[in-house]
């Protein structure tokens, strides 16, 4: 360690003002607040500092993915062996997804760190930190056996649309992963259409969601086998019970809201009960709480709907935007035969309203706040009178 | 009013060119995005339509400003629609006369064309307050201009979107994963998103060109 800061502050004086590589600056400045605590404090003025930087916030959601990652992989490589009817060892199992799901992740971070050092070096910004958690979350929503030129493709689209032309990190109206793959999902409908998700090497299963959409309710899978993983869907999203894991870690670290993940789930059950009480198809009528185990309805509400950036800001906010997403969910599920997995399209759409429910939550606040005092100088009034 | 200006002064031709750069309808002052989403999807009937757009436009404002002293002021949009209508009119049946699977192709926009905001706009703004020729010069510029970032958005959704252009095959049938390639052609290219994306792609790479755009 000590060795990697001699090396750095060595090189250090090549990257300043006038130095030979000042043109790298952002760059070498990236590498080193990445590799350690940026030196810089300041000196006047009384500041409130948080002990944990972007930079750590970010390590740890990656952090709390990977449980969905590992379990991922061994699900990707189960679901494989399972189709061929082969039983093989836990490493070959998982060694056959990890080799599946790696290049996914090295293409993803390569395009999409690749644009972010470019755009910071044309814009002489510092490199912000932001496409760590979302090069981890590409992947982990895309079908295994998505081609790789793909993945480069959205993954540009998502940084360079989604959020340069915004202003980087940070500024963007909508979640970067999502943007990802909506791209593919309006682009190349045949490869992700949420209700069949290519298992590997040309096997296709239908995903629980297809089946409840075509109102094949008895083929559901045991709510076991839903809660653990062991169903076919896209690389991350398949065990709830490894995204609870990371939604204790981010509700721990209090980087994730618990407001909008909580008022989430009561909006999906909500829904859920209601259209239960009125009946009317099949799809209606199943358990509320299978809407939460089916498709990737959890793993958005935990790891995109309380990304802090296209998320209501205000707390009365976050739980009108996450009530909003678990009921609309169930909404197009049930309503929308084109659109089995909702998930994607209503937390985008919820971003985009996110702006509007803070400016209503601030706009009451400021009505009652006002209220108060006019109330408070008319009791004044009369008392003195 | 003696001296003669001549036809390719220097004012005329900025009169032509601006609107290619400066004052670009589209990029700039964003006008006629309605048919430019519309009509793009394939290169034929985006220069088809561009070509209708620069004679309406250059005619109006020709006939316009030949009118502009008679004209009430207080009834000059209707005097200006009347014309614009008939010209359009006029330029439906040469299109149904001599392009016919052009023509349904664009169906309902070439109708359209009277309520594109780039025609109005520039008789409103120039012609009528310029003489004939200046107008004409000013309204055919315009509305080629106009169409150069038709051809523009459509070149690139008609090559992503269907691998062809002009229909003809330009991404090799072998590169399809239908053949046994790998190659998909772009879904979302085909619908008008894309074209909204591609304008802003467009109007941010004229900006970083021309810095004289971008405000303080």
């Amino acid at each position: 360690m000590k060795l990697l800061r001699r090396f750095l502050d060595k090189i250090k004086p090549s990257f300043e003002k006038g130095g030979k590589l000042s043109k790298f600056h952002s760059t070498f400045e990236g590498f080193e607040t990445f590799l350690f605590v940026p030196k810089t404090v300041t000196t006047n003025g009384c500041h409130i500092r948080d002990s944990v930087d972007m930079k750590r916030t970010m390590s740890v959601v990656v952090l709390a993915l990977v449980p969905c990652l590992l379990f991922g992989m061994w699900n990707v490589g189960y679901q494989h062996f399972l189709s061929t009817g082969e039983t093989q060892t836990l490493f070959a199992i998982f060694l056959f997804g990890f080799l599946k799901v790696l290049p996914i992740i090295l293409v993803s971070y390569a395009v999409g760190l690749g644009i972010e050092f470019a755009f910071a070096q044309v814009r002489g910004h510092e490199i912000n930190e932001g496409f760590l958690v979302t090069g981890i979350l590409i992947p982990l929503i895309m079908p295994v056996e998505v081609p790789l030129w793909m993945v480069a493709l959205a993954t540009a689209f998502a940084v360079i649309i989604g959020k340069e032309i915004f202003g980087g990190t940070g500024m963007n109206i909508w979640n970067p992963a999502l943007l990802a793959r909506a791209f593919v999902f309006f682009s190349y409908p045949t490869h992700i259409s949420g209700d069949k998700v290519w298992i590997a090497d040309g096997y296709s299963g239908a995903t629980p969601l297809s089946n409840a959409a075509a109102g094949q309710l008895s083929d559901l899978p045991a709510v076991g086998d839903m809660f653990f993983g062991f169903i076919p869907g896209s690389i991350g999203e398949t065990s709830k019970a490894a995204i609870l894991l990371g939604a204790a870690l981010l509700i721990f670290t209090r980087i994730g809201s618990w407001k909008i993940m909580f008022s989430g789930i009561v909006g999906t059950l909500a829904i859920g009960y209601l259209f239960k009480a009125i009946g009317g198809n099949s799809y209606m009528e199943i358990e509320p709480y299978y809407h939460l185990l089916m498709g990737g309805l959890a793993f958005g509400l935990v790891f995109m709907a309380t990304d802090p950036v296209s998320s209501s800001q205000t707390e009365t906010g976050k739980w009108i935007y996450g009530f909003l997403i678990g009921a609309l969910v169930v909404v197009i599920r049930v309503f929308n035969p084109a659109y089995p997995e909702g998930a994607m399209l209503v937390i985008l759409l919820m971003n985009t309203f996110a702006p509007l429910i803070d400016h209503y939550v601030v706009a009451a606040n400021i009505r009652r706040r006002r209220n108060r005092v006019a109330h408070r100088a008319k009791q004044n009034k009369e008392l003195v009178s | 009013m003696s001296q003669k200006e001549p036809l390719f002064s220097e004012k005329n031709i900025k009169l032509f060119t601006d609107p290619f750069n400066n004052s670009n309808p589209v990029t700039v002052l964003v006008l006629g995005i309605c048919s430019a989403l519309a009509v793009t999807v394939k290169l034929q009937p985006a220069i088809v339509m561009g070509l209708s757009v620069t004679v309406v436009t250059g005619f109006a404002s020709y006939i316009i400003s030949l009118l502009r002293n008679t004209i009430p002021n207080r009834i000059r949009i209707i005097v200006q629609l009347v014309v614009v209508a008939s010209l359009v009119i006029l330029v439906d049946q040469i299109l149904k006369a001599y392009v016919y699977e052009v023509s349904k192709q664009l169906s309902v926009f070439v109708g359209l064309i009277i309520t594109n905001c780039i025609i109005m706009g520039r008789i409103e703004a120039f012609a009528l307050g310029n003489k004939p020729l200046p107008s004409l010069i000013d309204g055919l510029g315009n509305g080629a201009a106009y169409g150069m970032i038709l051809v523009i958005v459509a070149f690139f959704r008609e090559l992503l979107g269907s691998g062809t252009l002009f229909g003809f095959r330009i991404v090799p049938e072998s590169f399809y994963v239908k053949a046994g390639g790998f190659y998909e052609n772009n879904g979302m290219m085909v619908l008008p998103p894309a074209a909204l994306i591609l304008l802003g792609v467009i109007i941010w790479v004229h900006r970083s060109i021309n810095k004289k755009l971008v405000e303080k």
